[in-house]
């Protein structure tokens, strides 16, 4: 037999049924430990299967045996990423179902950190998703930068990623003499990496190419998935709590909310997802200057907060803006000083619902930018 | 360690270096370990900070692999939950010896927060698999990490290569 | 429109099965309905001109001793209202009507509530685990709970 008419006979015999392959849990393109099986068509995705459940840390266990104060931690350690945002929502609850009204000094300072992790989790967002399509310099940059922010929220509270830094009715850690004049330089320094990023990746044609017209999530879509953040206002829809239900002081500053524009690809595509996130960066620094400006600089931070905590009989449903959408607690007291019930509705949770749905007909790399678009960590999905 | 001293002034002995197979070996393992990054959770975002731009842990000579053939040490950042607990003990077993492990943060040494109503959560990573090194902190800090591999290097630079049950003396 | 007024709407097209509203103090203020007409009402509050709840914000299932309930929390993007509705179960056929099909987000909701208190949602086309692993005995969050001594032969507690 010929060396041709053998190669032939093998072609004819090769398999062409679809492949099942399994993506994770240990893989390092899926921003932790999820595990995706997904069905190819050669190189083509027809059907996505996420299977969640490998950091199921047993949260909503521990807050059934915790007191108030003693959940705080478990809530840090969900979203690790944002931390401070976490803990907002759970302690505007609580000031809620107390009573309690803030200091404004603390409503500031509670805004500014906010801001600031804020920031952090979209450097790592966007520097993750550029490392899936391939760049690795805007990582450089951007964990450059965000050590800086690191470092001021250490000052404050005393730690670099899990801070348990909000209490009820106040924050446990005063500013510094210096504080000002750090998150300033810290605002000049994100705007200046933003705009070298700017030029080394979104902008690129390479990564334009990658990302553009990829993964479209229609606006009715996103909203029948119950997606939130810059998930849902990737694909055009101005949904912020911030400025929706305008908690804390957030109705004093003046900031927009960036959308999807479709300014390159299609509205709702990973590309647009990605930019307003690099837009929400500015809006921070906005926000945290014009704080900055208007916060009282004298009071104590520690003054509301009461010695012991226990809520009286009832529920309550709060939710506030995260980094990564609409985080919700659903606080159930029986009115002991530990809940009854503490379900969180985690952003990361449901937007990561909408995989199998956005990344059917990609090919199989494209799926992994998909995923990085949406930015999910793990620790909230599973909880 | 030794061996380095010795090459700091080649001009001394005419540029030789006398020392032990093992010594050398060592030196060279020690110093160029390959490793597979285990990132679960809250540690591995800390690790992520190692990796960058401050702290460059590439400056222990170390390399991320993906596989677990091509590894030399496993590093576990985070919870292990029994749904993976599995699964790290099939990707220890594929990697090939010598092996060591490197147990990262409050959970992965021994539950951490999680170890007294975590139902869902492996109380030690040394329950299923050896550990050369502790990390504690929860998240431990990247000049804790820096500690642990030096502690990792120290303990693959002391090990005897031929006669296994010995340990090199310490000079 | 406020929750009062959203009562009285459902109370026009669903007598029977819109229980009770209750406005007490220290709670947001919910509508409790019957476990069987869950997805006849969850329809009009979608569909319903004036309602439009378009947004699952959250579903959660609760223990509360005899019985389990299930809560939904829903939110109108257009009119910024929101709403709560809340069902009870009994705990030994705990069966409510999935609303998979009106808000997709319900999916890996239900699937959790399933998961950790052992609500079963009639209708949802894939009622697994979604959490713990698919051998996993048992609804941790049940306040009568055992936790296993061991699985897969590693010690549990």
């Amino acid at each position: 037999m010929s060396e041709k008419k053998r190669l032939d006979l093998e072609y004819s015999q090769l398999d062409s049924d679809r492949m099942r392959i399994n993506v994770g849990p240990q893989h390092p393109s899926t921003h932790g430990v999820l595990r995706l099986e997904v069905e190819v068509d050669g190189e083509i995705v027809t059907e996505v299967v996420p299977h969640l459940g490998y950091l199921h840390r047993s949260f909503e266990k521990h807050c059934e045996r915790m007191t108030y104060p003693q959940i705080t931690p478990y809530i840090d350690r969900m979203d690790y990423i944002s931390a401070m945002n976490n803990e907002w929502p759970y302690v505007m609850a609580l000031e809620k179902m107390l009573d309690i009204k803030v200091p404004e000094k603390v409503e500031y300072l509670r805004v500014i950190v906010a801001e600031l992790n804020r920031i952090a989790n979209h450097q790592i967002a966007v520097a993750t998703f550029g490392l899936d399509a391939g760049a690795f310099t805007p990582f450089l940059f951007y964990f450059r930068d965000r050590e800086y922010i690191i470092w001021i929220l250490e000052k404050l509270s005393g730690a670099r990623l899990l801070y348990n830094y909000f209490r009820v009715g106040g924050v446990s850690g005063d500013i510094y003499p210096e504080f000002k004049e750090e998150v300033l330089n810290v605002v000049k320094q994100v705007r200046k990496t933003n705009e070298e990023v700017m030029n080394l990746l979104i902008y690129n044609s390479i990564f334009v190419k990658r990302t553009a017209n990829v993964g479209i999530l229609t606006p009715e879509v996103a909203i029948n998935f119950g997606c939130s953040g810059p998930v849902l206002r990737g694909s055009g829809i101005a949904h912020d709590l911030r400025r929706d239900e305008a908690y804390s002081v957030y109705d004093r500053f003046d900031f927009d909310i960036p959308v999807g524009k479709g300014e390159v690809g299609v509205v709702g595509d990973c590309w647009n997802r990605n930019m307003v996130r690099v837009h929400e960066m500015e809006q921070s620094c906005r926000i945290i200057e014009q704080a900055l400006e208007q916060m009282p600089m004298e009071g104590d931070v520690k003054a509301m907060i009461p010695k012991r905590i226990k809520l009286p009989k009832g529920e309550v449903y709060m939710r506030a803006e995260n980094p990564k959408g609409d985080l919700g607690f659903y606080i159930v007291s029986n009115g002991t000083d530990k809940p009854e019930r503490l379900k969180a509705r985690g952003p990361s949770f449901v937007n990561l619902s909408v995989i199998p749905e956005i990344s059917k007909g990609y090919m199989f790399a494209d799926l992994i930018l998909i995923l990085g678009s949406i930015d999910i960590v793990l620790g909230e999905v599973d909880r | 360690m030794g061996l380095l001293n010795k090459l700091d002034d080649p001009y001394e002995g005419g540029g030789i270096v006398l020392g032990k197979v093992e010594e050398l070996l060592n030196w060279g393992r020690s110093k160029s370990d390959w490793y597979l990054h285990f990132g679960l959770a809250c540690c591995a975002i800390e690790f992520m900070a190692m990796n960058a731009s401050h702290f460059d842990f590439m400056r222990f000579g170390t390399i991320p692999r993906t596989s677990p053939r091509q590894a030399d040490f496993i590093m576990v950042t985070g919870t292990v939950t029994f749904k993976m607990a599995d699964r790290i003990k099939i990707l220890y077993e594929q990697m090939a010896e010598p092996k060591y492990v490197i147990s990262v943060g409050s959970c992965s040494n021994s539950g951490g927060p999680y170890w007294e109503h975590g139902y869902h959560v492996l109380k030690g990573i040394d329950l299923i698999i050896p550990v050369d090194v502790y990390i504690p902190g929860c998240p431990p800090r990247p000049e804790a990490f820096e500690e642990g591999m030096i502690q990792l290097q120290k303990k693959i630079s002391q090990q005897a290569i031929f006669n296994k049950r010995k340990k090199l003396g310490i000079e | 429109m406020t929750p009062q007024e959203i009562y009285e709407h459902l109370k026009k097209s669903h007598d029977t099965a819109v229980l009770e509203f209750v406005d007490q103090p220290q709670t947001d203020p919910f509508i409790r309905v019957e476990p069987s007409a869950v997805f006849d009402i969850c329809h009009s509050l979608r569909d319903d001109e004036g309602l439009e709840f378009d947004y699952m914000m959250s579903l959660s299932a609760t223990d509360l001793g005899e019985q389990l309930g299930v809560v939904y929390h829903l939110y109108a993007m257009k009119y910024r209202h929101k709403i709560v509705i809340k069902t009870e179960v009994p705990k030994d056929n705990p069966l409510v009507p999935s609303v998979e099909r009106l808000w997709r987000t319900a999916d890996w909701h239900e699937r959790e509530a399933f998961d950790l208190i052992g609500v079963v949602f009639e209708g949802h086309h894939n009622m697994i685990r979604i959490l713990l692993p698919y051998d996993w005995e048992g609804h941790p969050l049940r306040k009568d709970y055992q936790a296993p001594e061991t699985y897969h032969g590693m010690k549990v507690s």
